[in-house]
């Protein structure tokens, strides 16, 4: 056995939270040089991370915030790139596609709400450009074989993908060593203390000084925030997921709803509910999810399922993703979302090197600050 | 491998394996049916490609899979043979279109 040296208890960068956002802010860092040191929770923890959809999604984000359109469309722009880097380095493939989306709708009423939504969303002032189509179920059945009668069309955006996302945290995690990165699980932050010059991480484990700290905590993030003047008003969201047995592929396209893995199983989710600290599987949920899936795909009336599951997304109110910097404690910073997968391009490739440079510029990214939410409500 | 015991008791039954014909006893599992012939694998996985065969025989390991008169991803252990089944073994991923369209 090869003696553990001890753990050192001072980094430059600490970032708080080993799932998907802390991972490919830490990965971003480390490829950068920078010693940094991950603590996270460990099991118990509500990962949303192990548990999610795994689409790389762009077409239906950023109704009521633009620049959250244009920065789902950049990370998307930059997951090749990011698989790429990530297959050179550990030999795993996370088999990112990008064959275009479907959003399926079941009558003539949901697909007018979806031509609405998508054009309210691309009349935006300030909204970026890329195309989309909405299909007749005709043009839908040509390019989907499988789709059944009870589909009235679609929306199509060639830039949605999917990828296998557990492999793409464990390919983060392996890259970890090889970029002298520190992971430590079962290190639940209980308080951080700003210092002069850095921050005090403390928990049962001990303490670790760190010039900067990054949180990513998910759902941790409300309550580690206001220690170092962050405010991060985050809240779960309970999604449910089936997955059926694994089946020679049929669905050629990733559907919001419905995607067939790279190994063959059939995902199915769309459930949202706000019910707090949850993760029971409810049967009226599942049974509403798996009817919908049957009528867009009848085939899948034919496969059985193997597991059902559910995981709580991190939600702001208005959807979108908090990335700040303390005014009052510079050197902390927080990056939370609930689209983990699709922006994690971003947070390696974009989010690293500026929360190494020492900040997010205000053009750029004051839109995404917590700030929005101390704008009193108007009457 | 398997040697059946003198005492087992049952009616002759036929199936076809992958198209040749073979026999069984009524009381056989899928599974059973095809070890007492002498065949222990009986497909290859989805993801690796590697030879899979029964295991636990109780329905918990999923390893015997096969086609059962066209329909995939049967379990073998827990399907009573019947006379004149179409036992396929399953190479990949069960095919799902055209079963059920
Ligand atoms: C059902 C479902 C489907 C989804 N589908 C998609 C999808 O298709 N595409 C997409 O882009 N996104 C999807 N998401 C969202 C995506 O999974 C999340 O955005 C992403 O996983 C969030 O990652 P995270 O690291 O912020 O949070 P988490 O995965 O929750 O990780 C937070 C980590 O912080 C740690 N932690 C918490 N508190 C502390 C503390 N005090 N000290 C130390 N560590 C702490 C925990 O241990 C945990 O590991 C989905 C989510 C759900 C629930
Ligand atoms: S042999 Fe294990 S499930 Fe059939």
């Amino acid at each position: 056995m090869v003696a553990k040296t001890p753990a050192s208890n001072e980094t430059d960068i600490a970032v708080i939270g080993g799932g998907l956002v802390g991972s490919a802010i830490a990965w971003g860092l480390g490829r950068l040089g920078h010693a940094v040191t991950v603590l996270d929770e460990g099991d118990i923890a509500y990962r949303a991370s192990r548990g999610n959809f795994a689409l790389v999604w762009v077409q239906s984000k950023g109704l009521g915030m633009p620049e959250y359109a244009g920065w789902t469309k950049a990370s998307a722009e930059q997951w090749p790139g990011f698989a790429a880097a990530l297959h050179e380095e550990t030999g795993l493939d996370v088999r990112y596609e990008q064959p275009g989306g479907f959003i399926l709708c079941l009558s003539e009423a949901e697909l007018e709400a979806r031509r609405d939504a998508m054009m309210r969303l691309h009349n935006q002032p300030a909204m970026v450009k890329y195309p989309y189509e909405i299909l007749d179920h005709a043009e839908t059945k040509r390019r989907m074989p499988a789709i059944g009668p009870d589909v009235a069309g679609s929306s199509f955006c060639p830039l949605d993908g999917h990828v296998n996302s557990l492999r793409l945290f464990r390919a983060l995690h392996q890259s970890f060593s090889r970029h002298g990165i520190d992971y430590r699980p079962e290190h639940d932050v209980q308080t951080i203390t700003p210092l002069a010059d850095g921050f005090e991480i403390i928990g049962a484990w001990g303490r670790l000084k760190a010039g900067k700290v990054v949180l990513a905590a998910g759902l941790g993030n409300a309550r580690l925030g206001p220690m170092v003047g962050l405010h991060v008003p985050v809240k779960p969201s309970k999604g449910q997921i089936i997955v059926t047995e694994k089946a020679a592929p049929f669905l050629p396209h990733p559907v919001v709803t419905i995607r067939q893995t790279d190994e063959g199983g059939v995902m199915i989710g769309d459930s949202q509910e706000d019910l707090g600290f949850n993760t029971v599987v409810t049967n009226p949920v599942i049974s509403t999810m798996a009817e919908r899936a049957v009528r867009m795909f009848p085939v899948l009336g034919g496969l059985n399922v193997v597991r059902t599951w559910s995981a709580l997304r991190v939600m702001t109110e208005d959807g979108f993703p908090i990335y700040d910097q303390s005014a009052s404690y510079p050197g902390a910073f927080v990056a939370t979302c609930h689209s983990g997968v699709t922006l994690a391009a971003n947070h390696a490739l974009t989010i690293a090197p500026l929360i190494a440079a020492g900040m997010f510029p205000e053009d750029r990214f004051g839109v995404f600050s917590a700030r929005r939410f101390h704008v009193p409500a108007a009457a | 491998m398997f040697r059946r015991l003198p005492e087992a008791r049952g009616e002759p039954l036929n199936f076809t394996l992958d198209g040749k014909p073979f026999s069984a006893r009524s009381g056989d599992s899928v599974a059973a049916a095809l070890l007492a012939a002498g065949i222990e694998t009986c497909r290859a996985t989805p993801v690796s490609g590697a030879p899979r065969g029964p295991y636990c025989m109780m329905g918990v390991c999923f390893e015997c899979l096969v086609t059962i008169d066209g329909v995939g991803n049967r379990q073998g252990c827990l399907i009573p043979l019947s006379e004149g089944m179409r036992i396929e073994t399953q190479q990949g991923a069960r095919a799902i279109a055209q079963e059920v369209a």
